[in-house]
């Protein structure tokens, strides 16, 4: 459009969406100080009970392609969109969990691009009046706390879904499914304020944790989050965070990760990616990327797609949204870091357990409900630690286990009934039986059934000692000889493990305590 | 509820349907076995519906438009659907990749546009009422041209579930008929609140025309008389607008100085709305099917350059520009400013006066191929488009002939006060019946 | 005014085809348009318009969908449910 001349007049509308960046230059030689500057654009899909404009379920996982379509969500002509209140709450409660200032007045603008995924050829976004802007995340930094600040908050509607038969290279066609058109998305765009692939990787669980204690996403649900992530390397101190400004190298956005491993893998590998460019004296172009999660790689995008005038204007078919004052009415919910404390206060939990506690909403209503019916700290270790451990192993989620046989487990432990090592044996079998679709049982009906109760290995030795103790005159009358005194205290002991031990293993523990007590 | 069939076999001389539905049923109600005939660009379940495109060839909509439900509710039989500019593209009718439609007075003139095959439709007598759309004028004008009534409401009194986008912000669907008491009659049905549509709002219309416009005050721009405007046809609206002031009404001559960019905001405006809004026939989920075998990009420029009119092409195009990155600022921002400045002026004589008055087109129906140049015709559309641009309620109401054509005297009102412009409109029709 | 290379850029953001043939007409019609809207030039930036509504929302309450069937009745091409589409690369 540069050839356009005379009397046109260029705006200063800049295509960036408001709060972005400044474009780069200058190719400065690779560094060991160099920093690793990144900031994140994350797409969670709200877990309301329909889509975003339209009545459509959003229940569509389990469904066929194309069965929760309607006229708006198909893009069929004369069809209009309305806004889904519920959506708009759910945004809010993010923008207040976030600590965004939402703005007196947002807007919905079409986004206008075409693909054959977006039914009407333009996405329902919103841009130049988001809901929200301004807040921030803490997270777990390299160096302690960390604060990562959030540019803006906005709603928008998911596009439908691509599938190519045979594979993405080989399809020569592809096919279409609306089912997902007009699921409720919120963006939320950080600040370039993450310094490594882990940062940003923390800042995902964590925002991640926050929604979910929100009610207002649900992780589980297959592409319910996608990222993308720009990343560049600057020279120590030639980052400007308060200006944005980068004078030093050009960023490189990596679109299309989809999971919250996919974040580090494709900025370690970008990283790499980008110093070897640097290290052959070469420029980092500007330019977008997309993450291939099979090969962990990124791949350079063809540059005719990403030469997006996206044409934004109002949707003259919505109205505007006038809900600041919405925001004094919610009442967030505690969220993960009120929630950390109050384990460590009320539980005397570890920080460290706290932490991995809390850092799931799932395992801290679970571990809660452990907590109130066994010993808080006991549980503390044997959830955090033990049960996530097996869990993991297993590739299982929390919610394959309950709260009663977790109790019920622990408090055998916590009575001695059975033993550390037997209680992991238990909860194997339990994890095992779900795995096959057997259930093994409770806890106790386990220990009873597997015959796990403490025996002469565990019990047998305390028994001994008791009886020596207790019995000095049979003692002294075995070690003067008499035969009978050695039945005599073998009797006595197989009282004391209430006849669970093997009475040839026992002869041979107190003979060899009896002897060891001769020398 | 028992439902009876009407037989409809019209003699369409005028090529006003694109869509004729010969034995359709009808139920009961205030339009009993009425027969209504459809603008083309109105969803109709299981009729097709075109908007006068090649590439909406062979759709059916599988959900009907709200105004559609509301007029079987009321016992209506839908008999056709009629012949309009390629998604109301133009002011002639002759847009339409169906052929175009001739002017029942004088076959070698158009109706006007968009809506021309309702308002041929209605004047040729096929059909006692018809509805269109109106987007800039694509009621009144075609309404004036053939010598019937035809309002455009307020913007947001009736539903646009349904309506085919053209330019959403500016567009309503109204109601055309041969007189002013039939249109008042079908406003009754259509308008009220639609969930569906975001911008629907909750006033109904439960009005009859009333004739006595004593002390009403009628305002009349010096810009609708302005250059431009046949004096002919100009001297027509003056001897109507006297015979409203015999009947009891004080004239008052006024200024709209915002009617400098009118044409301009309006025609930015909805070239940029279009643009956005035909973007989506890509032959996937309708219309005809595009290639599957050809790259995305090459298949769809293809079946949007050979299925869209030049008509078509050209202000997607325009739009296309208008919101374009360097450009948004100097058209669409500032349409945006000049469309504010227009709403204000009448909001600003809505205080001095009840309704302003005026010519509805500026020249009697052109002959067929006159208007080939884009601009002339846009032109042409002057003193319609700033009542969209407004949203503010307008009829068009015959006020005689000029070379045996008929010319429309205009009546714009107050934002939700249709029923003083359609009292206007009466007291006008009953004055010189 | 615009050339007709740009008329071409414009048709190709617009994805609409144009034919050589029709690229003098179209620059001659689009300069003459655009001369006209340079009136908006004399107009001063103002917020813009206003539509009366806000928070026009509706609440979150499923609706039957279309049947695939009906989803699908005026596609060109389907194949098991899914509508075809041309590949995009
Ligand atoms: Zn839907």
């Amino acid at each position: 459009m540069e050839n356009l001349s005379a009397g046109t007049i260029p705006d200063s509308r800049s295509e960036q969406i408001p709060g972005q960046i400044s474009s780069a230059r200058g190719n400065p030689p690779i560094s060991e100080t160099d920093e690793t500057i990144i900031g994140l654009e994350v797409h969670c899909q709200l877990d309301t009970v329909t889509k975003l404009f339209c009545a459509c379920s959003t229940d569509y996982r389990s469904d066929g392609p194309n069965t929760h379509t309607c006229p708006v969500c198909l893009g069929l002509p004369g069809a209009l969109p309305k806004i889904n209140k519920r959506a708009v709450e759910y945004a809010l409660r993010v923008a207040k969990a976030l600590n965004c200032e939402v703005l007196p007045e947002s807007v919905f603008s079409r986004k206008n691009y075409f693909y054959p995924d977006l039914d009407k050829a333009f996405q329902i976004s919103q841009y130049d009046k988001p809901l929200a802007v301004g807040g921030h995340l803490i997270i777990e930094g390299e160096n302690g706390e960390k604060l990562v600040r959030i540019t803006r908050v906005h709603m928008e509607e998911d596009p439908g879904r691509l599938v190519h038969k045979g594979g993405v290279d080989r399809a020569r066609y592809s096919l279409v499914d609306y089912n997902r058109a007009g699921i409720p998305l919120i963006e939320i765009v950080t600040e370039p304020d993450m310094r490594s692939p882990k940062e940003a990787r923390r800042f995902l669980n964590k925002l991640r944790t926050t929604l979910e204690y929100l009610s207002v996403f649900d992780s589980d649900k297959e592409g319910s989050l996608r990222v993308d992530a720009n990343i560049s390397l600057q020279p120590e101190g030639w980052f400007d965070r308060e200006k944005k400004s980068y004078k030093g190298r050009n960023r490189v956005e990596v679109k299309n990760i989809s999971s919250y491993k996919g974040v580090e893998k494709a900025l370690t590998f970008e990283i790499t990616r980008q110093r070897n460019v640097i290290r052959k004296g070469q420029p980092i172009e500007q330019a977008t990327r997309h993450f291939v999660e099979t090969r962990g790689i990124t791949t350079a995008s063809r540059s005719k797609e990403e030469e997006h005038d996206y044409r934004y204007f109002p949707e003259p078919d919505l109205c505007p949204l006038r809900v600041s004052s919405w925001v004094d009415l919610i009442e967030l919910p505690e969220l993960p870091d009120a929630r950390r404390a109050r384990f460590i206060r009320q539980y005397g939990c570890s920080s460290n357990h706290a932490r991995t506690l809390t850092g799931d909403l799932k395992l801290a209503d679970f571990y809660e409900k452990v907590a109130l019916k066994a010993d808080p700290l006991l549980s503390a270790t044997w959830v955090a630690d033990t049960l996530i451990g097996e869990l993991n192993y297993r590739d299982m989620g929390i919610g394959a286990v309950t709260p009663a046989h977790m109790t019920d487990l622990i408090n055998l432990v916590e009575s001695k009934t059975i033993t550390d090592k037997n209680a992991i044996d238990v909860l194997r079998t339990i994890l095992d039986g779900i795995l096959k679709k057997e259930p093994a049982g409770t806890p106790s009906q386990i220990v009873a059934r597997l015959d796990l109760g403490a025996s002469e290995s565990d019990v047998a030795p305390a028994a001994i000692s008791e009886v020596i103790r207790e019995q000095p005159q049979a003692i002294a009358d075995y070690k003067s000889g008499k035969k009978g005194a050695f039945m005599f205290l073998i009797g006595q002991v197989m009282k004391k493990t209430r006849g669970k031990a093997d009475p040839a293993e026992l002869n041979r523990m107190l003979q060899a305590a009896l002897d060891e007590g001769e020398q | 509820m028992a439902r009876s069939r009407l037989s409809f076999s019209p003699d369409d001389r005028v090529n006003a349907f694109l869509t004729t539905c010969p034995e359709p049923e009808y139920g009961t109600g205030s339009l009993e076995g009425l027969a209504i005939a459809i603008k083309d660009n109105i969803s109709t379940k299981g009729i097709p519906t075109t908007a006068g495109s090649r590439i909406l060839e062979g759709y059916v909509p599988p959900y009907d438009a709200h105004v559609v439900s509301l007029l079987m509710a009321n016992g209506a039989a839908i008999v056709g659907k009629t012949n309009m500019d390629e998604f109301g593209m133009g002011t002639t009718t002759e847009n339409s990749a169906y052929g175009p439609t001739l002017n029942p007075h004088d076959t070698g003139r158009v109706p006007g546009g968009s809506s021309g095959g309702s308002a041929a439709a209605v004047a040729s007598g096929m059909v006692r009422m018809a509805l269109g759309s109106d987007t800039g004028g694509s009621i009144r004008c075609p309404a004036a041209f053939c010598g019937i009534v035809g309002l455009k409401p307020t913007y947001g009194r009736v539903s646009r579930y349904g309506l085919i986008a053209y330019a959403n912000s500016l567009e309503q669907i109204g109601p055309m008929a041969r007189t002013v008491m039939e249109t008042s009659r079908l406003m009754q049905v259509i308008a009220g609140y639609d969930p569906r549509d975001s911008t629907s709002v909750d006033q109904p219309y439960c009005h009859t025309p009333e004739k006595n416009i004593q002390g009403r005050r009628i305002g009349v721009p010096e810009e609708f008389f302005g250059a431009g405007v046949d004096p002919v046809v100009a001297a027509k609206v003056w001897e109507a607008i006297e015979v409203l002031e015999r009947k009891g009404a004080d004239i008052v001559t006024c200024r709209m100085p915002a009617m400098a960019y009118a044409l301009a905001a309006y025609y930015v405006t909805c070239v940029s709305e279009a643009s956005s809004n035909l973007a989506r026939f890509d032959g996937v989920r309708y219309g005809p099917a595009v290639d599957t075998k050809k790259p995305w990009h090459e298949a769809f420029q293809e079946r949007r350059g050979t299925s869209f009119g030049k008509e078509v092409r050209r202000r997607i195009m325009l739009g296309t520009f208008a919101l374009s990155s360097g450009y948004y600022g100097k058209y669409y921002a500032k349409a945006q400013s000049a469309r504010q400045q227009v709403k204000s002026d009448f909001l600003r004589l809505f205080k001095e006066v009840d309704v302003i008055a005026g010519p509805t087109m500026p020249t009697i129906a052109f002959r067929l191929g006159e208007k080939a140049d884009p601009l002339s015709m846009y032109l042409s559309d002057i003193l319609t488009v700033p009542a969209n641009l407004a949203g503010v309620p307008a009829i068009s109401v015959p006020c005689g002939a000029v070379d045996g054509m008929p010319v429309g005297l205009q009546v714009m009102g107050r934002p939700f006060e249709d029923e003083v412009v359609i009292d206007t409109a009466y007291a006008y029709e009953q004055a010189v019946d | 005014m615009v050339s007709e290379r740009d008329i071409e850029h414009i048709a190709e953001l617009a994805d609409i085809g144009i034919i050589k043939e029709e690229l003098a007409e179209f620059t001659g019609q689009f300069n003459r348009i655009l001369d006209y809207f340079d009136i908006l030039d004399t107009v001063e930036e103002s917020d813009g318009y206003k539509q009366d509504g806000y928070n026009v929302l509706r609440e979150d309450v499923a609706c039957p969908s279309l049947l695939q069937e009906d989803a699908l009745k005026n596609a060109g091409d389907t194949e098991d449910g899914f509508f075809k589409a041309p590949r995009v690369m």
